[in-house]
């Protein structure tokens, strides 16, 4: 075995800029097939994994474009969904105020826990964002208004500005769609702006980047703000979705699960997370039944995506196709 | 009765005891994953779940086998670092030359692998595990009652720490390991064979971390998810003493376990977060951690 040298950085098939007529096509591709797919699937189980993968994308974010391995974003996640939980049946929101609260708990939350995090890189990031998630964990597991192990039952899903019932499983789809787009054209948005390259630049090279006079630790912050309230975005829909917010939610095996979505899907793509959270929520739906296998079939991918697929399933299409995806 | 700060003092000796005990469980943990950090740059997420399955040698050693404690405490860490080793041959050895993060999603895999396993074959309850007969009892030191079985682990496990330093800093074996952390080019180029060595010591970490969990057998219940949990603490306590220092691994660990049992006595409700607050506020103070070197 040679000696472990130089590392490899975590990345994309080598991105140009030019051409991105490509991912407008597949773009629009997606949202025809999400458009139609209502009437094949079952909205609740698209709902599902619609939100899994804003989720996913917004993890992706992280550490597809900027080089961060957070390995706690359940924190983020679980937090708007008590959040949003909170407030639609305690405090009464309406869903269009629910989510927004809870989307901005999170970008509180990842602000604090981002300014911490950053301090520290590579592993020791991912170890420090996992304690931290541990840490909100507990807190929830004590706090009065999480409910405990009970969780927060039965919310709300309310009707969207009065309006729409979002009692009916369809509207609430084609609501839960229109938040995930939203969600994925802003993170698409990003990774293509100038702010986006500098996350690039620094995943590529930190000291580079620092030295060309970039304020490395802001930009970082900056995307873990971003990445954190999207998170929050897709935890406090999911909670109106499914009208429960748990400690499932908070806890370390859901940071591993949105990890294993985006690796799955293939890091640092911009389709691979929501092709991943497909694969993944899939997984589980079929082998629900089947005891602690779950946990085995996750692990074993794990260890196989690791060892042999690290581009993932639209890393490699992409890498087939010669344009990243 | 004595009280010490509104406190009765056999309670609050009890949970300093019970402090000392899980820092003993930390400080043989992040003493095992620096250890193997620095040789293999791989934080291994494994580490848990090869605790929970030092225990669970000892607990199938027992009910299969009829092998008591004494033969567990020596073969369990044995069998279990036999596997670390094939577990490096097969799987980790693949990874040279990729980010450590890679490590670190292998070693996470592999726990849930681990961990669904003994869940599907145990159930998630746990089992008990009883004190070896030489060591029950206990010793009334007048302030306090004292378990034999608690006072041995604490004793033995401060052994085998200060073993392990003196091993690394003291002996030819721990300086080619200091050497080979520093430079495995140069080492090889030398003439050792460093690739032996990583495996021995990815063996020996994991063989750590199974003896820590045949001494908790008879404290905690033997249960599949023995370990989940107490990895994530472990890395706070590995985040704030810093991974640079074998001693430091192992005053941050017993450290860290007091602070946890003084809180049990004197806010229970956040004992559970304190080592994570520590971290927070190591991380302000000094980012390097306690004993770490800034990079």
């Amino acid at each position: 075995m040679a000696a472990r040298g130089e590392p490899v950085a975590i990345g994309p098939v080598a991105a140009t800029g030019n051409g991105l007529r490509h991912q407008h096509l597949a773009i629009a591709g997606m949202v025809a097939a999400l458009a139609v797919a209502p009437l094949v699937l079952y909205p609740v189980f698209l709902m599902k994994v619609l939100c899994f993968a804003l989720f996913a994308c917004a993890f992706n974010l992280l550490i597809g474009y900027v080089g961060l391995l957070s390995f706690g974003h359940a924190a983020f996640f679980g937090t708007a969904a008590y959040a949003a939980g909170h407030a639609a049946k305690v405090w009464g929101f309406p869903p269009e105020l629910a989510v927004p609260f809870a989307t901005a708990c999170s970008a509180l939350l990842g602000l604090v826990f981002g300014w911490l995090a950053i301090r520290r890189q590579g592993i020791y990031f991912a170890m420090i964002t996992l304690a931290l998630a541990q840490m909100l964990y507990f807190f929830y597991l004590q706090a009065p208004f999480t409910g405990g192990e009970d969780g927060i039952q039965a919310i709300p899903r309310g009707r969207l500005l009065g309006v729409l019932d979002l009692s009916n499983d369809l509207v609430m789809y084609w609501v839960v769609l229109a938040v995930f787009l939203a969600g994925f054209l802003l993170i698409y948005r990003t990774i293509h702006s100038p702010f986006g390259q500098v996350l690039k630049a620094i995943r590529e090279n930190e000291p580079r980047a620092i030295s060309l006079g970039y304020e490395v630790d802001r930009y970082k912050l900056l995307a873990f703000v971003l990445s954190a309230a999207l998170s929050g975005l897709a935890g406090g829909t999911k909670a109106i979705v499914f009208q429960l917010a748990s400690l499932t939610d908070v806890h370390w095996t859901m940071s591993g699960e949105v990890v294993l979505m985006a690796l799955v899907g293939g890091l640092g793509t911009v389709f691979g997370p929501i092709v991943g959270a497909a694969v993944i929520v899939s997984l589980q739906n079929y082998l629900a039944g089947l005891g602690h296998w779950v946990t085995i079939v996750q692990g074993l991918i794990f260890v196989a995506c690791v060892l042999a697929f690290r581009r993932g399933i639209v890393g490699e299409l992409g890498r087939l196709l010669g344009k990243p995806l | 009765m004595t009280e010490i700060f509104g406190v009765p003092a056999p309670a609050l000796f009890g949970q300093l005891l019970l402090g000392l005990i899980n820092g003993a469980f930390y400080a043989i943990l992040s003493l095992g994953l620096a250890v193997i950090f620095g040789l293999l740059n791989i934080i291994n997420f494994t580490h848990g779940a090869q605790y929970m399955m030092g225990a669970f040698t000892a607990w199938m050693m027992l009910n299969w086998a009829g092998l008591g404690y004494w033969w567990a405490l020596l073969l369990a860490p044995l069998l279990v670092g036999a596997t670390g080793i094939l577990i490096e041959r097969l799987l980790l050895a693949r990874l040279a030359g990729l980010d450590h993060l890679y490590g670190l999603l292998l070693t996470f895999g592999l726990a849930l692998v681990i961990q669904g396993i003994f869940r599907n074959e145990f159930g998630s309850t746990g089992l008990p595990y009883a004190i070896p007969p030489e060591l029950r009892g206990g010793q009334n030191l007048g302030f306090m009652f004292l378990p034999n079985y608690r006072a041995w682990v604490v004793v033995v496990s401060l052994a085998v720490c200060l073993a392990t330093w003196l091993v690394i800093e003291k002996t030819r074996l721990g300086s080619y390991l200091r050497a080979a952390t520093e430079n495995p080019t140069l080492v090889q180029a030398m003439g050792i064979d460093v690739p032996k060595m990583v495996t021995l010591t990815y063996g020996f970490g994991v063989a750590l971390a199974a003896f820590a969990g045949v001494l908790a057998a008879p404290i905690y219940q033997v249960s599949p998810l023995m370990g989940a949990d107490l990895i994530i603490v472990v890395f706070a306590v590995v985040v704030i003493g810093g991974m640079g220092s074998i001693l430091g691994s192992i005053v941050t660990g017993f450290g860290l376990g007091v602070i946890e049992g003084l809180t049990k006595v004197f806010w229970p409700q956040a004992s559970s977060t304190v080592i994570f607050v520590i971290m927070a506020i190591v991380l302000l103070l000094r980012p390097a951690g306690l004993f770490g070197r800034a990079s």
